[in-house]
């Protein structure tokens, strides 16, 4: 038995309510859930439980997968695009003790994804859901801190101010400084915060066939982006929407299309850059030796 | 509905079971819904054991067993008014006159279905604080009928409910209109479900 392919199985606790979650609470979220889609990019407030995990560690993503889940479903989990570090690791073993249901680490074979700060480089495709864990969902926060104020720019669609803060960036850095958590415009109408996935995953939330739905636990909100919605990268004319690029390709599978990470490899200063998407890399790997 | 015969059994004498596993089953009908919310103009065939009074369609019984608690108002026409009791006694809904007060919302039949402005709109702050509607058809097809365009609809589906016609189209697209607020729409017709999100467009078509 080779630890590495093979993680301790995980067995159903039946002293759980299936997905942990209790059906009040269950059909509270679902709720949100279906006003969020239909009202792409809106924030739908909901009554955020404790989790047996701290704020800041996936519980709104934990919170709308144990409300969407079902038996049948294929669960991938990822953190910064890897399936093997410790929150998705822990979050995995957290819905197969609580569901009991199959788990898979390819994009291709999940159903549900949960995913903290990266979209998968394999496309997603009609009928797949993906979760994404949010820390701040509200895009206008820095600018504007009154919850009341946000809300009343959101109901206006009075966007000014995000502009101007990107019109400053430009002013003083030349461009837009912003390289994670790039502000959206949902199907033309509301602004939306991504969570903190990098720009170069922006252009995927855009007519993307799997519906995309977002949590964040501490804020109590969900938002959502259902299949096939527009949804644009803020930018101006003369300076127009662009993802980061790499002078390099990935040192182990050699993809030139992928979000890379910088590893340091030694204490000389020596570095690679790889895949953060560990699945993708795996795939493009001829005999994973 | 009355109060009369809520003593020794009266009431709850001739009800009628509710879903045998209602953990699974309503995780499986809210996902259904979710689906069908998603990808407006598409179906579901929704399956439950659950022994509807007369009056609701399997679809729409369905999401009212799985989505209906304490916290939802719920506004019944009234030909659906025998479902009140047990509604009430498997969710714990609470049943209102007024379509504006409701969460969730049944109409019987196109015949029972009020202007969609009478229902609950939300406000431009929180447009979530809308009536869901369910509206019960005798038939729903995919083949003919209105194009619909919008969030969750690649190019363009077709979608037919019978009995919704002109009239239907014009409050829809009121409706529309009022976005970010409205009322968000399922279409039920016996074990099948369509959903209409307020951002669907709803056009004509050249032939129905």
């Amino acid at each position: 038995m080779n630890p590495t392919d093979l993680p301790a199985a995980v067995e159903r606790d039946a002293n759980f309510n299936f997905g942990y979650l209790d059906e009040r609470t269950k059909r509270m979220i679902r709720r949100a859930i279906l006003k969020a889609v239909a009202i792409p990019g809106y924030q739908v407030p909901f009554g955020s439980r404790e989790m047996p995990l701290p704020y800041g560690w996936g519980t709104g993503g934990i919170q709308v997968t144990a409300s969407v889940i079902g038996p049948q479903d294929v669960l991938k989990v990822i953190d910064q695009g890897a399936d093997d570090t410790v929150n998705a690791v822990s979050i995995r073993r957290f819905f197969q003790r609580t569901t009991g249901v199959a788990v898979t680490e390819r994009t291709v074979e999940a159903t549900l994804i949960q995913t903290r700060h990266r979209i998968p480089e394999t496309p997603l495709a009609e009928g797949q859901v993906i979760v994404y864990q949010v820390p701040v969902p509200e895009p206008l926060q820095r600018l504007e801190p009154r919850e009341t104020e946000t809300r009343r720019m959101h109901g206006l669609a009075e966007y000014g101010l995000m502009h101007v803060k990107l019109y400053e960036d430009i002013a003083r850095y030349g461009h837009v400084a912003t390289t994670y958590d790039y502000p959206v415009m949902v199907d033309g109408r509301y602004l939306m915060a991504p969570s903190p996935i990098p720009k170069f995953d922006n252009p995927k939330l855009h007519m993307n066939p799997a519906l995309q739905l977002f949590g964040a636990g501490r804020e109590k909100r969900i938002y959502a982006v259902p299949p096939w919605t527009s949804v644009e990268s803020l930018a101006f004319e003369d300076h127009p929407f662009e993802v980061q690029r790499w002078s390099q390709p990935c040192a182990l599978c050699g993809s030139t299309q992928s979000f890379l990470d910088e590893v340091i490899v030694d204490d000389r200063g020596g570095r690679m850059f790889v895949c953060s998407d560990t699945d993708w890399c795996r795939q493009r790997r001829p005999a994973d030796a | 509905m009355s109060a009369a015969g809520m003593h020794a059994g009266g009431a709850l004498a001739g009800l009628t079971p509710g879903f045998s596993d209602p953990v699974g089953a309503a995780q499986a009908v809210f996902r259904l819904c979710l689906e069908r919310l998603s990808r407006p103009g598409t179906l579901a065939e929704v399956r439950s054991d659950a022994a509807l009074p007369a009056g609701l369609h399997v679809a729409s019984g369905a999401l009212l067993l799985a989505l209906l608690d304490q916290d939802t108002r719920l506004w019944l026409s009234p030909a659906a008014a025998g479902a009140a009791a047990y509604l009430r006694f498997h969710t714990g809904c609470v049943p209102v006159d007024d379509p504006a007060e409701a969460d969730f919302a049944l109409a019987a039949s196109v015949r029972e279905l009020p202007q969609l402005e009478r229902f609950a709109q939300g406000s431009e702050d929180y447009p979530d604080r809308s009536t869901t509607l369910i509206v019960q058809v005798e038939s729903l097809a995919t083949d003919a009928g209105w194009t619909l365009r919008g969030p969750g609809i690649a190019d363009s589906v077709r979608l037919s409910a019978a009995g919704l016609g002109a009239a239907f189209a014009l409050d829809w697209a009121a409706n529309r209109r009022r976005f970010p607020c409205g009322v968000d729409v399922f279409l039920a017709s016996d074990s099948r479900l369509a959903g209409l999100p307020r951002t669907t467009r709803l056009e004509d078509s050249a032939c129905t």
